[in-house]
């Protein structure tokens, strides 16, 4: 099973966890990812490039069911304007073993914070506007993945 | 022609989602066709002054800054990606 989904609306993680463990495999990994608050943020606005994103994720997704045994992929990105609280992503999957659906779960966040197409601008209560900037560590843990 | 799309800040400082140019000369790079855009001064030339800052796609396929451009459809520019 591989689900992809860019969509701006909220998703259901228990509904998606309940799909990847009717795989049979024994084994389900997931990670959410949530906007973080503090310091003044009210809003993070989520762009992204619409005639790429689902494919790239697609290959992405790809790549991961290449180097683990997995039953399944799901991987969910919301774009669109989301507040402290809100989540934005969703990476599940479903194997036979633990250690390849975490060890996989693990690689599909990090390459998807490289590999993605998708800018964060982060808005604050005093108006002021921000592009989030790429960080230095997650540049090196998506290359610790190899290419 | 080649439509050229924009996001993030490069897209606020050209102030274009997208915009169409000539087919640039062949055997032209995306580096070749980030200077030409600098040239042009105002919104470009703050956007493109640092092509270490950008990073580029081909027909929704990511490529360095020394890829020919040959018969791609679209070119996209935009900084570094932050999702996840």
């Amino acid at each position: 099973m591989k689900r992809i989904a860019i969509q701006p609306q909220d998703f259901d993680v228990a509904a998606e966890l309940a799909a990847l463990e009717t795989l049979g495999g024994g084994g389900v990994a997931s990670f959410t990812g949530v906007v973080r608050g503090g310091g003044g943020l009210v809003a993070l606005e989520l762009e992204h490039y619409p005639a790429m994103t689902q494919a790239q994720v697609e290959r992405i997704a790809e790549d991961a069911m290449a180097r683990w045994p997995l039953l399944g992929v799901s991987v969910i990105h919301r774009f669109g304007r989301l507040e402290p609280g809100a989540r934005i992503v969703f990476v599940g999957t479903a194997s036979r073993h633990r250690a390849a659906a975490l060890e996989s779960c693990a690689f599909l966040i990090d390459w998807l914070k490289s590999h993605a197409p998708f800018w964060k601008k982060e808005h604050f209560e005093d108006g002021a506007t921000s592009w989030v900037e790429p960080r230095a560590e997650d540049d090196a843990k998506a290359r610790g993945w190899g290419a | 022609m080649l439509t050229i799309v924009y996001f993030a800040w490069v897209r606020e400082a050209v102030g274009l989602d997208e915009e169409r140019v000539e087919r640039p000369a062949p055997g032209s790079t995306v580096a070749d066709i980030v200077a030409t855009l600098a040239a042009r001064g105002g919104g470009h030339a703050e956007a493109f002054a640092d092509p270490a800052r950008l990073r580029a796609a081909l027909d929704q396929r990511f490529v360095g800054m020394d890829a020919p451009v040959g018969d791609a459809r679209e070119l996209a520019l935009f900084p570094p990606v932050t999702g996840g």
